[in-house]
């Protein structure tokens, strides 16, 4: 039950990376993100069947930091809105040099 | 003095009390913060109370050091690697609050919160130098970062901030996935977070050598060279540090910095050892990159906090010789180079600020020329500064001992680096190239037919900058105490590591 769960997870890792080196939408990038949070939860929870409960409690803590994460990100997607009037990465780059 | 035993609350929150301070006087100041309507002097008030909570966290991480607290193996470490860089994150901060009142002023910010998010991203990463456990390590590292996030950002008329906020918090975010898909492959394949079992479990080849806990420690490493701002993981930080504001910027570029070079050593000497090879040569690799990096970029620059933060990712590649070294010899330069970088970069960063006359556009270079005719002393600090960080003797103070410490360390260590040495020493030449033009450019160029002469700063702004030039000085002519401070807290903190087998000792 271990292999699997780390294999498709690993698997879900490799889709949040390739999501954020691809995709050029800020709210898509967060997204991928999270998609990568959750799989090393996925991770996490499955390796605890071996080693006991810190994989559970660690999961726990990663998804207050994820929620407290999505809180400040959001916020910022919201700022930069405001500005730029699009959360498109291209369109967002005054700073250069 | 007994060992503090980490399982007895009581214990365990005297282990912590520097750390419960710090973390206590931000949310106690939030509700001050919050409490009364925007004005100046509210958010001056507020900054006050922050660099008195900073104190005190100095007070209490000097009475820990003072009464020689040690711990049992658990969470958190209790030792004096921790309280001397915990010192320069409280420096760090000190200065940051000191000269973000002046700029405020400046930019007309009203908003109390920053000087909260500035002492609760402060009491993350005083988490980040205490962390035994990876758990820690994770929850110091997002609590530092995602405080930051929003410093960057906190000018909210202004586009480059935003920016810069939206750019850190997307890559920091990502690179905290990798950092913790790290952690818990690391976990997998020991069965634990805390850093001594799992230093003790690397000891057995069939773990070190397994190809969960190789992916686990690439991860792992992946996740701190972002932090740290290595090559080639350093793109987000020309960019992040140029659109947020300046006092923030240094605070990224030290305080952040110290933090996590703090952790990442914690890992090197205590979980990962000498057990791996593969680190050993990718950190070797990652210093090599970074140093050649940061400094042929910031050649180039002509935005002066461009060329600072590329200078910072040339910084993180110097102290990544000595983190590659790992030895407690590398610690102690480590903890002593953090000192030198923290007062001459955050110095450099007040001086940005001063230069500044209420605009938030790009600092160009052409601003500084012929400053030593207007705002000789300004000019003249800002030269030290330049000087330290090319690590010149002498007028460099302390920052030329900073890298002989470094090369000494790289020298010494049972696999002596000489390679990186070398090229630390080569890059260092290189990196004259900006640091002695700036200083040209102060002092032998006409200034510009009207330009006006930058607006006169506070005193607190010319506090931070007298301090930190005098204290640069004078460790630079008499570093020795410093120096055996460094030293004996290194080697009171890390049991010296077993030496290197010999057939793998040869750098690539």
């Amino acid at each position: 039950m271990i292999q699997p769960a780390l294999f498709f997870s690993g698997i879900l890792f490799a889709i949040g990376v390739v999501g954020v080196l691809t995709r050029r939408n800020a709210l898509i990038l967060f997204m991928c993100v999270e998609l990568m949070l959750n799989a090393v939860n996925l991770t996490f929870v499955a390796l605890s069947t071996m080693h006991g409960v810190t994989g559970q409690v660690f999961v726990v803590f990663v998804m207050t930091v994820a929620a407290a994460e999505a809180a400040v990100g959001l916020a910022i997607v919201i700022s930069v809105f405001r500005h730029f009037k699009t959360v498109d990465l291209k369109a967002v780059s005054v700073l250069r040099g | 003095m007994m060992p503090l035993d980490l399982s007895i609350p009581a214990q365990l929150t005297t282990a912590y009390l520097p750390d419960l301070v710090v973390m206590g006087g931000g949310m106690l100041l939030l509700l001050w913060a919050v409490w009364r309507p925007e004005s100046e002097a509210h958010s001056r008030s507020v900054a006050w109370i922050a660099m008195g909570v900073c104190l005190a966290g100095i007070a209490a991480v000097l009475w820990s050091w003072n009464r020689g607290l040690t711990a049992g193996n658990g969470a958190i470490a209790v030792d004096a690697f921790r309280w001397v860089t915990d010192l320069v994150i409280l420096l760090g901060m000190l200065m940051t609050l000191a000269i973000s009142v002046d700029f405020n002023q400046r930019m007309r910010l009203l908003a109390p919160e920053m000087h909260v998010l500035v002492v609760l991203a402060g009491s993350g990463m005083m988490l980040l130098t205490a962390a035994r456990d990876l758990m820690v390590l994770f929850l110091g590292v997002e609590l530092m970062s995602v405080s930051v996030y929003v410093l960057a950002g906190i000018d909210r008329r202004s586009s480059r901030g935003a920016e810069s906020s939206l750019k850190y918090f997307l890559l920091g975010a990502f690179s905290s996935a990798f950092l913790l898909y790290g952690i818990a492959l690391v976990y997998g394949a020991t069965g634990s977070t805390n850093l001594v079992t799992i230093g003790e479990a690397m000891s057995t080849p069939a773990v070190s050598g397994s190809p969960m806990m190789m992916v686990g420690l690439a991860l792992l490493l992946v996740g701190f060279a972002f932090k740290v701002a290595a090559a080639p993981f350093h793109m987000w930080t020309p960019d992040v540090y140029d659109g947020a504001p300046a006092p923030y910027s240094g605070l990224m570029a030290c305080a952040v910095k110290t933090a996590s070079f703090a952790a990442l050593v914690r890992v090197c000497l205590e979980a990962v050892g000498t057990g791996s090879e593969r680190w050993h040569l990718a950190l070797w690799w990652l210093a090599a990159a970074t140093m050649v990096v940061g400094n042929l970029f910031a050649i180039q620059q002509r935005n002066v906090k461009r060329m600072l933060s590329y200078s910072s990712i040339g910084h993180a590649g110097f102290l990544l010789v000595a983190v590659t070294a790992q030895t407690t010899e590398g610690a102690a330069a480590i903890a002593f180079y953090l000192v030198a970088y923290t007062l001459a970069t955050l110095g450099a960063f007040a001086v940005v600020v001063a230069m500044n006359g209420g605009s938030d556009g790009v600092t160009h270079v052409d601003e500084y020329a012929g400053l030593w005719t207007v705002r000789p002393g300004l000019a003249m600090a800002m030269a030290v500064y330049m000087l330290a960080l090319l690590g010149f003797p002498l007028v460099g103070g302390m920052g030329f001992f900073a890298k002989w410490y470094v090369l000494q360390a790289a020298l010494h260590a049972s696999a002596p680096q000489t390679r990186l040495a070398i090229i630390l020493v080569l890059t260092t030449v290189v990196s004259a190239g900006f640091y002695l033009y700036l200083v040209m450019v102060m002092f032998m160029r006409p200034r510009p037919e009207g330009l006006a002469p930058p607006p006169p700063a506070t005193g607190l702004t010319r506090l931070v900058i007298a301090t930190s030039v005098v204290l640069i000085l004078a460790f630079g002519l008499y570093p020795s105490p410093a120096v055996k401070v460094a030293q004996r807290s290194a080697a009171a903190s890390f049991a010296p590591a077993a030496p290197r087998p010999t057939a793998s000792a040869v750098a690539p």
